[in-house]
This record gives C-alpha cells, structure tokens and sequence, in this order.
C-alpha cells in the first residue's frame, strides 16, 4: 500500500534534500541516509527512496533492496494507535500469535502495516518486560496485559468511536 | 597454458581459467546454477559446483578456483555428492515442483541435476516451505514466480552488465528472500521493454517476459 504523504512530511523530506549535499554521494552513506530519513519521518516512504537513489546516482531498486534486509527500516508510517503485539516466549506460549492474528483480522492489515486511515499500525516485538502479564500488547505508551480476543475488539472499537466523537466536537465548534 | 587431471582425463587449458569453466569446457559436466562465463567474483552461492582438490581438506566451489598446474582434481567423489545432493534436495524444498505447469518444464535447470544427481524432485525428509504470493507482477514488463525462483542471482548480475542503473535487486532477507523491483514504468529505462536478458539467464523460468 502507498501512503500519500500529508503536508509535513512532504516539507520535511524537502528539508532531507537540502541536507543531502553535506552527507555526500558515496554510495557507503546509503545506509546513514535511510536512518537520517527514518529518523524525521519514522518510515520511509516511497518518495523518498527515490529521492536518496537520484542523490547516490544509484537505482531506486538498490535502495529497496538494502532497505528491506535491514529490520530497522519500515515502510509503514506508524498509525496514531501504534500496536505493538508481544511474542516474546512467555507471550507465546500464552497465545500471543492468536492476539496478533486477531488485529490483523479486525484492522484488516498484516503485521508491520499501517491502516489505509493510518488510524492503526500493527507490530510485533520480542518482549516487552512483563511476562506475568501475558499475552501483552503496547498500544502507544499503554501496556495491556492478559489480552483476549474480546478485549482486541473493545480496543478497537474504543479508539474508532473516540475518534469520531472528536470529529462531531471539532465540527460543532 | 597448464596441464591439469580432473577424473581420469588430462586438461590443457589456459592459466587463469576458473576451474568450473575448465570441466564444462572439456565436457566433464559439474552441476552449477549461478555461475555465468566471464564473472570477475562468482557469487558462489548455489553451493552446487563442489569438487575435491587433492591437498585440499574439503571440497571446494570449483567456480571459486582458478586452474594450476599439476593440478588433480575429482568431481565425483562421495564426498561431492553428498554435498550437491543435499544443497540440491534443500533447494527443492522451497520450490514450487509442479513441472506440468511451468513453462521450463523439460529445459529446467534442476529438472537436469535432479536427473544426474539421481535424486528425486519430491524430497520424502525435508518439509516443503512455500512463500505465499505466488506471483508478482510489480515489475513493467516481468512476471516474477517467487516460488520458482532460486535466488541464483544470475539475472541481477545479466542486468547489472546490460544497464547502468538496475532494475533487479534480492529484496527482504532469509526465507523472504526474493528479487525485488522497485518504481515505475517512467523510472525503468526504455530499453527494459526489449532487452529481455534476465528471462533468459534465470534457469528456472522464475522471471518471464509478460506477455
């Protein structure tokens, strides 16, 4: 899926630009330049995997490939409710893959991807610290322990509904 | 030029060759996927080519080597295939063996070493572990079977000599391992359309022109 970028991301990417020059055009600064990207973005965009690939003199396919070998990169932008689904083995053992499966059921997206609305994103990550709690997910900051499918819809259906109710205020303002 | 044995036959052949060419040269045939005349740097990655050097431990990828004098050398040792029997049986594990419907069928690389190795297609102890899409068409003017697909990394290489910029790449890593593109028609240079010399490297009908 391609993300359009919003305002800011595009005035950023435009300031990346500008500071390219002074990182040179060796193609060994491929890698520091995705970061200093991913950095301001938190992904990395298609537009800007052709802005670095015109920048190193290097095809746009060479950049993607080194891109994706790397799991610090993401092509996702990181939705407003950042998912982050524990597998770790306690997480496991207790059910985690099932708690993970259910989001991507209900968001309708896999893991490591954002919704179209970028409403949601859905990662997973090797234990987050508090195994007595398991299965565990972060969303944002939250920790929530002991996940159930049940409560995998109450989150979603929370965040959909609050989100709406801010929309109604902001229009009867 | 230097004298060589390799089996039973004597090699005269230039110094400086690469072994692998060497034996194929001299019709002595040594199972290989990704090696292609003229490489500065074979990627060796097929793990297929493996010959015994006497003095040697171990076999080596006979594409790694260049020929020496008094040099003996044996393709057919147990040891060797032993060795290309397994990388061979773990290449088929995550390939797609539904021959009657692929368009390599009978002019397949693995087909062939299959056939000389005398091994069987359907591995009965390795698990069969399939990627799940089963085609990309991302690409302008290819279609890309990632369960075909070897991973030879013989058309990046074609295309790396063809064009200046690219266009094929291994995207992701381990398993997820495919050949990648990345952009538009606008971004692929015109002479993509017609050059067609990645399809034809790949041994195994993974990448083909679309139609």
């Amino acid at each position: 899926m391609n993300f359009v970028l919003d305002a800011q991301e595009k005035s950023l990417l435009e300031q990346i630009k500008t500071k390219l020059p002074e990182i040179g055009n060796d193609r060994s600064k491929l890698i520091p330049v995705l970061q200093l990207i991913q950095a301001k973005l938190a992904y990395l965009p298609a537009e800007a995997i052709h802005v670095v690939a015109a920048h190193l003199d290097i095809s746009p396919s060479e950049v993607y490939g080194v891109a994706t070998f790397y799991n610090q990169f993401r092509f996702h932008p990181p939705g407003k409710n950042a998912v982050k689904v524990c597998l770790g083995t306690a997480c496991h053992v207790k059910g985690g893959d099932i708690i993970l499966e259910n989001f991507e059921r209900k968001l309708e997206i896999k893991e490591g991807e954002t919704t179209a609305d970028r409403e949601f994103s859905v990662d997973r990550v090797a234990c987050v610290g508090c195994c007595a709690l398991a299965p565990v997910i972060v969303v944002g900051e939250t920790v929530h322990g002991h996940m159930q499918p049940s409560k995998v819809e109450g989150l979603v259906l929370r965040a959909r509904i609050e989100k709406e109710k801010q929309e109604r205020e902001k229009q009867q303002k | 030029m230097v004298t060589l044995s390799v089996d039973a036959s004597k090699i005269e052949i230039a110094a400086g060759t690469n072994l692998l060419a060497a034996c194929l040269q001299n019709d002595i045939y040594v199972p290989n996927l990704c090696y292609i005349e003229g490489m500065d740097h074979p990627p060796a990655s097929c793990r297929l080519c493996f010959v015994e050097i006497e003095g040697k431990d171990a076999p080596v990828p006979a594409c790694t080597v260049e020929v020496r004098h008094d040099m003996a050398v044996r393709t057919d040792t147990p040891g060797v295939r032993r060795l290309q029997k397994t990388a061979l049986q773990l290449l088929l594990s995550v390939h797609d063996v539904d021959c009657k419907n692929c368009p390599a069928n009978r002019n397949c690389a693995l087909q062939d070493m299959a056939k000389f190795l005398k091994i069987a297609l359907k591995s009965k102890h390795l698990d069969l572990f399939l990627k799940k899409s089963k085609i990309d068409l991302g690409h302008p003017f290819l279609e890309y079977y990632p369960n075909r697909c070897v991973l030879c990394g013989r058309c990046i290489y074609v295309c790396r000599a063809q064009q200046a910029h690219t266009q094929l790449t291994f995207a992701k890593r381990g398993f997820d391992t495919v050949i990648g593109f990345f952009g538009n028609p606008q971004s692929s240079p015109p002479s993509c359309d017609t050059c067609r010399a990645c399809a034809e490297a790949c041994p195994v009908a993974a990448l083909l022109p679309k139609p």
